[in-house]
């Protein structure tokens, strides 16, 4: 019972904050209420026992990716009223859009429901081992058979972190630096050197 | 009891709202990006739903790997829009045709 209830709380959750995700007047409240939106979702899979999942959700999801939505949208000076000029203009065509697609999709379960379409079976060698918890599993089957796929995935965030360094740098020239080349190129006998000199002796310049 | 279908339900109205987030916030490239999310969210709950039913982790593995794409995707996404920001000093997208060669 407190399963159904507890499903009933984050679908309607998660639904309803996707909702004003993309009708909020003002994307920091978007963004917030797509934090709402991950964790909801990941309450959704805890239910049906994919903790690692759902940790990885909140994680990189609220942790990163919606910290990084609110830095950029607080840096840039946007005017946000201006922006949502077309609103009225072209809700019609995508609610029409939307609406065709869900009920191309809810056709497409209720055609499942009514038995007509079969889902392939798993050959059971990607099962959960007997007594072994979802984070084990998952990691003995990423470590092994998924491990090209899995260090594929790092280089893919690799080459994202690079693309998005070169793509912000940029050289400024209004500020001083450290010049690195020139710290090093520096030798002792024109460096700046404190000396105590006797009265009347004057010093070697 | 809840089984599958209701997961995939839920995950369907999820896509359809990301599909119109994007038609109806088509000036602001933050709110399009922010509407990926929810689509790829979407998929990820439908992957886990079925990997929690069918008793195979394929579907989780892949959900991983569909969350490392849209980290990469985001991070790439809005350096764009900074960078195009700094040049422009607005973000609205619908009339970009710089690279039409």
């Amino acid at each position: 019972m407190i399963h159904v209830i507890a499903f009933y709380l984050f679908a309607v959750l998660t639904v309803a904050s996707g909702a004003i995700t993309i009708l909020a007047r003002n994307p920091v409240h978007s963004v917030l209420w797509l934090i709402l939106a991950f964790f909801n979702a990941a309450g959704l899979m805890v239910l049906v026992g994919a903790e690692f999942i759902a940790m990885l959700l909140v994680i990189v999801y609220v942790g990163a990716v919606a910290v990084l939505f609110l830095f950029v949208v607080m840096m840039l000076d946007i005017d946000f009223a201006e922006l949502r000029a077309g609103f009225v203009r072209y809700f019609p065509f995508g609610a029409l859009v939307a609406l065709v697609l869900l009920a191309e999709i809810v056709l497409g379960i209720g055609a499942y429901r009514a038995g007509a379409l079969h889902l392939g079976t798993p050959d059971g060698t990607a099962a959960t081992p007997v007594g072994a918890s979802n984070i084990e599993a998952i990691g003995a089957l990423l470590y092994s058979r998924y491990l090209f796929l899995f260090e594929s995935a790092g280089i893919v965030l690799l080459v994202a972190m690079i693309g998005a360094i070169v793509l912000t740098h940029r050289q400024r020239s209004d500020t001083r630096g450290q010049n690195v080349r020139k710290q090093n190129m520096r030798r002792p006998d024109e460096a700046t050197v404190n000396v105590r000199p006797e009265v009347g002796k004057g010093v070697q310049l | 009891m809840i089984g599958i279908e209701h997961y995939v339900v839920v995950s369907s109205i999820l896509f359809v709202l990301g599909v119109l987030g994007i038609f109806i916030n088509r000036k602001n490239v933050i709110v399009i990006l922010m509407s990926i999310e929810l689509i790829l969210l979407a998929v990820n709950i439908n992957l886990v739903a079925f990997s929690a039913f069918l008793h195979d982790l394929t579907g989780q593995i892949f959900a991983m790997f569909v969350l490392t794409v849209a980290a990469g995707e985001a991070a790439v996404g809005l350096a764009i829009l900074v960078i195009y920001f700094r040049g422009r000093g607005t973000i609205a997208v619908d009339d970009v045709n710089r690279m039409k060669g």
